[in-house]
């Protein structure tokens, strides 16, 4: 098997809230990035993506475990190696508006990484440079756009900018944290079709999340999904498994939930009920899996007790692991009845 | 659903008066809204979505002006022009006949006020001061929005879960029995399995109560699911309008096609998206003759010059386009794979 170009090992994240309580954002995840794949992960809003995405990138440090780049533990990287790592995966963040420092024209933006890590040396290189990115991203004609400042572009374009400026460093990795979430329906497909193509083009491997889990599959479709919850993953495999043989009672029920832009469908679908609609808060995780309070297959004095960890279903043709005791064991699932 | 009209918007023209110039923000509009219906408004933002709903219940910002059209509404069999109300007719309307939801409003309570005294507040401003009738019908509201009323009643807004405020607010808006509801973007925002509950809430709500719903939203799915006539909307103008299936799978206007064409889809095995191409037009310098024909792949040079009127195609299937012929040749491809996978 190839070394993971990224990995996490057990790795958890908590942050601080007043003197005394502390948010477990992140728990034991294990993690491999594999070289030149498209991974996704996918989840509600505060299952902790964000986070995950941030660690990756080296701009969080975990709380517990470790992060490996092409096998070696990132905390003991030190100085052109260090660097090396943080030029190399480059985070494309949600809102192209925060992102993009409104006083400076296209041209400074791209040109300040270059000049600082030195793979420029002059004006002109510089300008050929921008240019060449520009053009990567579909940002043409160049003339047009390099001497603007980011409020005279579009969102699709500004978002564009934000990419063209993740390649700066030449990443051979790029985390994009809902990239495409706040550009319109009718143009995402082309910014998300640009960083597919990087993929072959640029030898990149693209990490991609979202809540979207439509826009998951269609990304990642020769990839694979993980799937998180509270702050783990619950679920991961190859995304047609994913999508057409989910497994994980959450990936089930997140599945079914989700309206389709096919009325014959969309109105035929299985609901799949909750036993409760209320989060709980990170602060008050339920003891065992932290879906049990939720689950429809909930199995009492198992999923109440015992943490679950990733691993096959025996009777699963797929390769998914999943994190649900009563499934890894052999069980089949049987509606809770109280 | 019957043939009952409640609204019939007829040439609904708004202008936004901007320091860059007049912003042509909805132009020429008109539509019709039946009782017990649910009519989508769907299109990009920007589009005039959330103008020509505001237009509707005359909440505009103060530089906003409606410059032509009317808004019939009808009920009891008595037909007014809601144009032509007075402010406190307009009062009235609001709430009594047609309540609107805004976008992000679970965020806007009044942060000191408890659940309870928001609805108190609300019937009170709308002369129901009878205490005994506001606790029946809210414990009814809350039984169909399930909310638990005791529980939220003598709650804080910030005390409760944010898909619990979007109930609570469907529950406020119909307090009053309005025959129309207006839900701007009403599940944007909310997590996968509380937009369910608030999809589910609100089916049911519509089958009890028996209101029509005008909604906005970006989201096609979200259209395709509670929609019985969908309104694609492009800078400004309804571009195309018909029943569900109709938008879906017989789509009429290049815009409709192209979107459907970019949405992912869940269950279709393998997607194969295209992107419309271009940006959305600036409204305030729009393109001449048809506006969608900078960025339409059957664009021709009638197209630049004159502008199509929404014509109807099929039964209750209208679409502003010169080459609809075009789009039924094209669309034959939008459903292969699922026609090939049955
Ligand atoms: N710096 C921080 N301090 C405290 N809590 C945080 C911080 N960053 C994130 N969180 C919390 O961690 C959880 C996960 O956040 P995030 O990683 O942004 O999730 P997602 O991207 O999936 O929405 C949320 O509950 C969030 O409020
Ligand atoms: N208060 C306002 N002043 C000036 N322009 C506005 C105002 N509100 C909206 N607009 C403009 O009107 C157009 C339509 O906006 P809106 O109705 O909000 O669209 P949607 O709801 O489809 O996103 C946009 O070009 C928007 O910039
Ligand atoms: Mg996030
Ligand atoms: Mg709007």
């Amino acid at each position: 098997m190839t070394t993971p170009i990224l990995e996490f090992e057990n790795v958890s994240r908590s942050f601080k809230k007043g003197r005394t309580t502390i948010i477990p954002v992140l728990q034991n995840i294990d993690l491999a990035v594999n070289p030149l794949e498209f991974l996704c992960l996918v989840g509600e809003s505060g299952c902790g993506k964000t986070t995950t995405g941030k660690i990756l990138a080296g701009l969080l440090a975990p709380s517990d475990g470790r992060v490996l780049f092409e096998g070696q533990d990132v905390a003991k990287l030190k100085g052109e190696d260090y660097k090396r790592y943080r030029r190399s995966v480059q985070i494309i963040h949600q809102d192209p508006y925060a992102s993009l420092n409104p006083t400076h024209s296209i041209y400074n933006i791209l040109s300040y990484p270059l000049f600082r890590h030195g793979y420029v040396k002059n004006y002109a290189q510089a300008r050929d440079r921008v240019g060449e990115l520009l053009q990567r991203v579909d940002l043409t004609p160049v003339g047009d756009v390099i001497d603007k400042y980011p409020h005279q572009l579009s969102g699709g374009q500004r978002q564009r900018v934000s990419i063209a400026r993740a390649l700066t460093t030449n990443p051979s990795i790029i985390v994009a944290d809902e990239a495409v979430s706040m550009v319109d329906v009718s143009i995402r497909i082309s910014i998300l079709n640009m960083l597919m193509a990087m993929q072959n083009d640029l030898a990149v491997t693209l990490v991609f999340i979202t809540h979207d889990l439509a826009l998951a599959k269609y990304f990642a479709w020769k990839g694979r999904i993980a799937v998180m919850y509270l702050g783990r993953v619950v679920e991961i495999g190859r995304t047609p498994e994913i999508t057409e043989n989910p497994q994980h009672p959450y990936t089930k029920v997140l599945l079914s939930a989700i309206p389709e832009p096919d009325p014959d469908r969309t109105r035929t679908k299985v609901h799949v009920a909750l036993r409760s609609e209320d989060i709980p808060r990170l602060t008050e995780l339920p003891p065992g899996c932290a879906f049990h309070p939720r689950c429809p297959w909930f199995v009492e004095g198992v999923c109440n007790t015992h943490i679950p960890q990733l691993a096959p279903v025996p009777r699963n043709l797929g390769d998914s692991d999943v994190a649900c005791i009563p499934l890894t064991q052999g069980a089949e699932l049987k509606l809770y009845e109280s | 659903m019957n043939d009952e009209i409640v609204l019939k918007v007829e040439d609904l023209s708004v202008i936004y008066n901007s320091s860059r110039g007049p912003v042509r923000a909805t132009s020429n509009v008109s539509f019709e809204l039946r009782k017990g219906e649910a009519l989508a408004l769907i299109g990009e933002s920007g589009s005039g979505k959330t103008t020509l709903s505001l237009a509707l219940i005359r909440m505009l910002a103060k530089s906003a002006e409606i410059n032509a059209g009317k808004v019939l509404y009808t009920r009891d069999g008595k037909t007014r022009n809601i144009l032509d109300m007075n402010d406190g007719e307009m009062r009235a309307f609001r709430w009594n006949d047609c309540a609107m939801v805004f976008q992000g409003a679970q965020n806007a309570f009044n942060p000191v006020l408890r659940i309870r005294d928001q609805f108190l507040d609300t019937a009170r401003a709308h002369g129901r001061n009878d205490k005994e009738w506001l606790r029946q019908r809210t414990l009814e509201l809350f039984k169909l929005v399930r909310l638990d009323p005791q529980r939220v009643f003598d709650s804080y807004p910030h005390e409760l879960s944010g898909g619990m405020r979007q109930r609570t607010l469907l529950a406020l808006g119909v307090l009053l029995d309005p025959q129309i509801v207006i839900l701007d973007e009403p599940t944007t925002a909310l997590d996968i399995l509380t937009q369910r509950a608030i999809i589910d809430v609100l089916n049911e709500m519509q089958t009890r109560l028996n209101f029509s719903i005008i909604f906005i939203s970006h989201d096609l799915a979200l259209a395709a699911e509670m929609a019985d006539r969908v309104a694609t909307m492009y800078a400004g103008e309804i571009v195309e309008i018909g029943g569900v299936n109709q938008i879906f799978y017989e789509p009429l206007h290049p815009y409709t096609l192209g979107l459907l064409r970019s949405v992912p889809k869940l269950s279709h095995g393998q997607d194969e998206l295209v992107s419309i191409t271009g940006n959305p037009p600036n409204l305030i310098d729009p393109p001449s003759g048809c506006k969608f024909h900078p960025r339409c792949q059957f664009a021709s040079e009638k197209c630049s010059r004159e502008a199509p009127p929404l014509t109807e195609y099929d039964a209750g299937h209208q679409s502003a386009c010169w080459h609809v012929d075009k789009v039924i040749e094209a669309r034959k491809d939008l459903y292969k794979k699922k026609v090939t996978e049955s």
